[in-house]
């Protein structure tokens, strides 16, 4: 029976896993495929992908044509239940609500958490990206190296199957042959964008995208993954068998319901139920991890979200994994005789060094594209085509005012059309209604093209959470208050994101839309938009200055351990999922081992 | 919606939520009970009036139609938005418990009386009795905001024309209208045709 009710859970578990997004479905899968009894814990709804996803549902279904709202803030098809920026019941607060100091936290509250919905984006942190302190002075070295962390980005990519090729740029890590599936065609705007950007200097190459382009490896890689392990190999053999390959629509944020994308709930989670090793209580909102007399976590404090009450599970090892933020809430409400200020956080830097993405958007039009002959351009919905950061040199030379990089993301081409797909478009038809604006729609559509700038924001003393000290949810438990400041180098990098964004599109012979931002502050997206949020209990090689050492492990309590993004020492531009679920995987390994050792 | 579009809405969209102060997301209950909630079906079909009371009147919704007709009429490629739900589809944005509509729900009414008392200055009586002439005389003087003298009806015509559009380019017949050809399965997906790249001078 693996989803029990908090008065069925056993009491002989090896671990407990707090969450079951990237961090908390990779952790309990490699630690059940390896033996260890699981419980995990999630504060959100069981959730099916294969019955509840809305695959093939056309706009003039939904309320609203779909569009998105406050209850569901990226579309009404969006696979997001009870989350958003605001969950009723569940406030957070924070203290400046200008565009350029304000923090928004996103929470999912289901089973798989936000990965159900997420843009599958799946990037290697480079070599420098360990290891910027080094290069510029700024921010925390990782305790680690990329060749620490490289076996497990194998492995991640073989695991959940993630397209992309290998060009050999700097600090844009290749793949071990076999890891990567095969990218997808570009569109005709990825390639006109491509072809014009190279012009500037700027190349464009095949994204990384956590979306079957083939069907897995199931004959190969599960030998691979799971060396030795022959009970682990069948059953992940099976399950590979049954992810069908990606049939070229529907968006993916909605989920899939064939498992051709990464979730947790179709990846992660299925395998590891069927070792027999997991067992998973939801609509389970922990709020504290309660401590031994010897100093150890000996378990969890939880609200049974379906009748209030107050509930324990208790096991040997303890990994919160339910993002950042709310790990950091965990911690910093287990409070005791012995860690007044929260637990594992004697170095006081828990809540401490909250990261973001810094993100910049424009769109602009392009006339080679218009009135183009009818075309499938679902593809893989979109990132079959990015660009990664490209001025490494002049960074280095001292040429930028900024110290880190950006990549773009790319987007274009026949989408399905919605309430957006004919809206604002004065610029360019002056006015038109009638007849005429019929044949303006028909010219102009699949002729605009958007541009996403990703990019790394540098940790800082001036954004953090702590907790509140009135402010309490629904279920009593104290809330996270968040400071948020940007500094120069973010602001300077939206700025240039800008200025790329109107050099392309003028190379494409095109418009950009709305002016281009020279103003960095108002260049740059809210924090907390991009939904990147990491760091906050930080890893290190000190345990003055940092939360967890180098294997997730907390420094003031041996067997509490953090793998999700909380532990970031910087966050590189590349979208952090894939780096999450790797030091996941890689904690988990050192967790088992450690246990057949009986140290933990 | 691709999450970029969306996430420009909810960008557009935060920056008018009406929470201010140090404590403004607290206030995210605000909507609690409403709308259709967090956790929808997403599997059900959904049709304007089942989720929130619908505003128009009869007299409204019969401006609604001529209007939403006069910016999409029937062509040789499609029907009038009118034909494929749009009045209804306008109804509901109006009506539903969001930033978004709460903001436009005033434009939109406004914008219909404000075409009833021009029309009834310039020719004596409400905008749905007009003339076709008359009316896109009207029309005509405000389809375009910066050069419109009428500012506040101006962005009344461009929100009016973007919710026609949304709604009409959101159904069957608007899809077809564009020539869309996705959302069905394929076994494989193979990218432009050589043809059309090499028209394009594209590898």
């Amino acid at each position: 029976m693996p989803f029990v009710k908090a008065k069925s859970q056993k009491h002989d578990y090896d671990v407990i896993v707090v969450g079951s997004g990237a961090a908390g479905g990779q952790s309990a899968y490699a630690l059940c495929m390896d033996g260890a009894k699981v419980l995990m814990l999630e504060a959100g709804r069981r959730y099916n992908p294969a019955t509840e996803t809305p695959m093939f549902q056309t706009p003039d279904q939904a309320p609203l044509a779909g569009v998105g709202t406050p209850q569901k803030p990226f579309g009404f098809y969006d696979a997001t239940v009870d989350g958003g920026w605001e969950v009723p019941g569940e406030p957070y607060v924070r203290t400046s609500d200008e565009p350029a100091g304000r923090f928004d936290w996103w929470r999912a509250r289901m089973l798989g958490g936000r990965t159900n919905h997420w843009g599958r984006i799946s990037l290697r942190n480079g070599p420098y990206d360990f290891k910027p302190y080094s290069r510029d002075g700024l921010g925390f070295d990782w305790p680690i190296a990329y060749e620490d962390v490289a076996p497990y980005y194998d492995k991640v990519e073989l695991l959940i199957g993630v397209y992309g090729s290998n060009e050999g740029l700097e600090n844009t890590p290749d793949s071990p042959p076999g890891c990567l599936l095969p990218p997808p065609r570009p569109l005709v705007s990825d390639l006109l964008m491509a072809q014009r950007a190279k012009r500037l200097g700027i190349a464009a190459i095949p994204g990384h995208k956590a979306v079957l382009t083939r069907p897995l490896d199931f004959t190969g890689s599960p030998a691979r993954l799971h060396p030795g392990n022959v009970t682990a190999q069948r059953i992940l053999a099976e399950d590979m068998r049954a992810r069908a390959p990606c049939l070229w629509a529907t968006p993916c944020g909605r989920g899939c319901s064939i498992r051709a994308n990464y979730q947790s709930t179709t990846v992660h989670l299925p395998p590891a139920l069927a070792s027999g090793n997991l067992d998973i209580t939801t609509d389970a909102m922990v709020h504290e991890v309660t401590l031994g007399r010897d100093g150890r976590a000996d378990g969890v404090s939880f609200i049974d979200r379906t009748t209030a009450k107050q509930q324990h599970a208790s096991a040997r090892v303890v990994i919160l994994a339910a993002s950042a933020c709310e790990s950091v809430r965990i911690l910093l409400n287990s409070r005791s005789a012995q860690f007044p200020n929260g637990l594992a956080n004697s170095s006081g830097r828990v809540g401490r060094y909250l990261m973001d993405t810094v993100g910049s958007s424009a769109s602009g039009q392009i006339p080679l594209l218009e009135s183009l002959p009818p075309l499938n351009e679902d593809a893989a919905d979109g990132d079959q085509l990015y660009v990664p950061w490209w001025l490494y040199r002049d960074q280095r030379a001292g040429k930028l005012p900024f110290a880190r990089g950006y990549h773009i993301e790319f987007g274009g081409g026949k989408r399905m059309p919605g309430h957006g797909t004919a809206a604002g478009m004065q610029w360019l038809t002056g006015g038109t209604y009638g007849v005429k604006f019929k044949q303006d729609v028909r010219r102009y559509y699949g002729s605009f093209v958007g541009f996403d700038g990703r990019g790394e924001m540098i940790p800082n003393e001036h954004s953090y959470c702590e907790i509140d000290p009135s402010v309490k949810d629904k279920w009593g438990i104290p809330v996270l208050r968040f400071h948020w400041r940007w500094s120069e180098h973010e602001l300077r990098q939206a700025a240039h994101m800008q200025r790329t964004f109107a050099e392309i599109v003028d190379a494409m012979g095109g418009r950009i839309h709305g002016p281009v931002q020279s103003d960095g502050a108002k260049a740059i997206a809210p924090g907390g938009s991009i939904i990147h949020e990491v760091g906050g209990a930080i890893m290190g090689s000190d345990p003055k200055t940092s939360v967890t050492n180098r294997w997730c492990q907390t420094w003031d309590v041996p067997n509490l351990f953090v793998t999700d993004g909380a532990v970031f020492a910087s966050n590189a531009d590349k979208n952090p999922t894939l780096t999450i679920m790797a030091l996941a995987w890689r904690a988990a390994d050192h967790i088992l081992e450690r246990m057949r050792r009986k140290e933990l | 919606m691709d999450r970029r579009t969306s996430i420009k809405w909810v960008l557009a969209a935060s920056a008018a939520w009406p929470l201010s102060g140090t404590y403004a997301a607290q206030a995210g209950s605000a909507l609690a009970g409403r709308g259709y909630g967090t956790d929808p079906n997403l599997l059900a079909v959904y049709h304007p009036g089942e989720l929130w009371p619908l505003t128009f009147t009869a007299p409204q919704r019969r401006l609604a139609g001529i209007l939403a007709d006069i910016i999409i009429p029937p062509d040789e490629h499609s029907p009038s938005a009118s034909s494929v739900g749009v009045v209804e589809f306008i109804d509901e944005w109006v009506s539903a418990p969001y930033p978004a509509s709460q903001r436009d729900r005033p434009i939109v009414l406004g914008g219909f009386r404000w075409l009833n008392e021009e029309a009834t200055r310039r020719f004596g009586k409400g905008f749905s009795s007009l003339a076709a002439a008359e009316q896109n005389g009207i029309c005509d003087d405000i389809c375009e905001e910066s050069r419109s003298q009428w500012r506040d009806a101006a962005r009344f015509f461009a929100l009016y024309r973007d919710l026609t559009a949304g709604g009409f380019y959101s159904t069957p017949v608007g899809r077809k209208d564009l020539g869309y050809m996705g959302n069905v399965p394929l076994a494989s997906f193979d990218g432009p045709p050589p043809a059309l790249l090499e028209k394009l001078n594209l590898p």
